[in-house]
């Protein structure tokens, strides 16, 4: 199947960037370096191209039903413009996906909260699984019957990430209104240029930033408007793991290392009060509690840890895997995260990492591993 | 774009250089390598007094993004190694025909570097 690209893949070339197939898409993986990128965003502010995120939205009387029977946290709780993570867990309570849920403004009434309930969601599936969620919520609409209208909207939008301690001055000298008075996790529509687009105060890194969520025919216009370090997925990725976020398919992946929630240490995305797939399952692993869970974990000698090694014990029997390493630009120490049974998730424990075949010792750490917004 | 690579040398198809002086063998890796690595963060050496044959794994290189294993251009003895690297790895990025070499060997056989790829080859090679 052919790669889907970004809207800014040729301005993305023009600046020299290197390119990764990731979920499907071919994106920017580096501009300039790594460490440059990464820097740039903690100490002042950079802009991601993050197209290949997914873009779902869902309309109608029962939309707000669906999303909250389809996803683990209270979608009830939000209002116009605000923004919830969660998960979308199967029968199991095994994790599928992670996302963002922004409740817009509805179509009809012009931004104001519906009396009635009635409410317009958009949320964001990661890279490569929206046409699977798509298909999943129009699945259990049919079944259940209910009044909604659910629309992948991935190709119609582009997404970009502004992020780092200098991203509201940037986001408010380029945008008309003032989004800098955003809470975090609160959005509202917002105009660069002319051009409507979704605004969030949300972000992957860490720092304080602001997804835009972008109509597609504008978005090299709107890139182009953000002068600042551009960054690619490589610095995403380290900026991500410094702060101890999850990436899909790796830290979770319903097939390969299937996990809950409470595993995966996103426990309170789960809200046990509501009803949704994978509820009871769920609610029965929050009494019983969990026997594996995903730690952070620092490397003691020299070494990088890296997907799929082995975490053994002191006396060298592998107790678990490392799910997402690298050598930590910020505090050029090698970290990473992995899942080992509970007794051995204290901050402090002393394990060990088999890097090709040498065994390293480590030691569980607190995350996120740096300071975060 | 494109890359340096020094007329003075000798290169494998893995990208390590070999730059003999009196049969003595310094070796590193290519402009080009350090590139795709892109930030080099950890680089993995063998001691001193170690043999190496032709071709032999002697080392392993990491960048933020990959992992890549470090090849020997000629057999012989290490007889030095840049432990400058354990602390500034990022030299190889900054200087990788200069500041960033990783070891010489005192070479068996100075004839096997014949066996590696002149400049124009390798240009092809990347090209």
């Amino acid at each position: 199947m052919p790669l889907q690209t970004p809207p800014l893949r040729g301005l993305h070339d023009e600046r020299g960037a290197k390119f990764t197939e990731f979920g499907g898409w071919d994106m920017p993986v580096e501009f300039d370096s790594i460490r440059t990128e990464h820097a740039a965003v903690r100490e002042d502010v950079g802009v991601f191209d993050v197209s290949h995120m997914g873009q779902i939205h869902v309309t109608g009387p029962d939309a707000t039903e669906l999303m909250q029977r389809l996803t683990s946290n209270d979608v009830s709780r939000l209002h116009v413009g605000d923004s919830q993570y969660a998960a979308i867990t199967d029968e199991e309570g095994i994790v599928i996906d992670d996302t963002v849920v922004y409740r817009l403004p509805n179509e009809s009434d012009e931004g104001a909260a519906d009396e009635d309930g009635e409410a317009t969601y958009l949320f964001v599936p990661n890279a490569g699984a929206d046409e699977s969620t798509h298909e999943r919520w129009i699945t259990y609409r049919n079944e259940w019957d209910l009044e909604a209208t659910v629309d992948n909207r991935t190709d119609e939008y582009a997404m970009l990430a502004v992020q780092g301690p200098n991203a509201a001055a940037l986001v408010d000298d380029v945008i008309d209104e003032d989004v800098a008075e955003l809470a975090r996790f609160e959005a509202q529509y917002a105009t660069v240029d002319g051009v409507e687009c979704w605004t969030a105060r949300t972000g992957y890194t860490g720092e304080d930033g602001f997804e835009l969520i972008v109509p597609w025919s504008a978005a090299e216009d709107i890139w182009s408007q953000f002068d600042c370090q551009p960054c690619g997925l490589g610095a995403r990725d380290t900026l991500r793991i410094e702060a101890g976020l999850l990436l899909a398919g790796q830290d979770f992946d319903r097939e390969s290392n299937p996990r809950t929630p409470y595993e995966a240490g996103i426990g309170f995305t789960v809200d046990l009060e509501t009803e949704f797939v994978g509820r009871e399952a769920l609610a029965r692993v929050r009494e019983e509690g969990v026997e594996e869970e995903l730690v952070g974990f620092q490397l003691i000698d020299r070494g990088v840890p890296r997907h799929g090694y082995d975490i053994t014990n002191t006396e060298t029997r592998v107790i678990g895997t490392v799910t997402s390493g690298t050598m930590s630009p910020s505090l050029g120490k090698p970290i990473g995260l992995g899942y080992v049974p509970v007794e051995y998730a204290e901050p402090g424990t002393t394990l060990q990492v088999i890097v090709r075949g040498q065994s390293k010792k480590a030691r569980v750490e607190t995350t996120p591993f740096i300071d975060t917004v | 774009m494109s890359f340096d690579i020094p007329d003075d040398r000798r290169y494998l198809e893995s990208h390590e250089w070999a730059l003999e002086d009196d049969g003595t063998v310094r070796v590193g890796i290519t402009d080009f390598a350090q590139d795709e690595l892109g930030d080099v963060v950890f680089v993995e050496l063998p001691d001193e007094g170690d043999s190496l044959t032709q071709e032999e794994q002697f080392g392993v290189i990491e960048s933020i993004k990959a992992v890549s294993d470090l090849y020997a251009p000629v057999s012989g003895e290490v007889v030095a190694i840049n432990e400058a690297l354990f602390d500034a790895p990022e030299l190889v990025n900054e200087d990788p025909f200069g500041d960033g070499w990783m070891l010489e060997i005192d070479a068996d056989d100075a004839s096997e570097l014949e066996n590696l790829l002149s400049p124009e080859e390798y240009e092809e090679q990347i090209a």
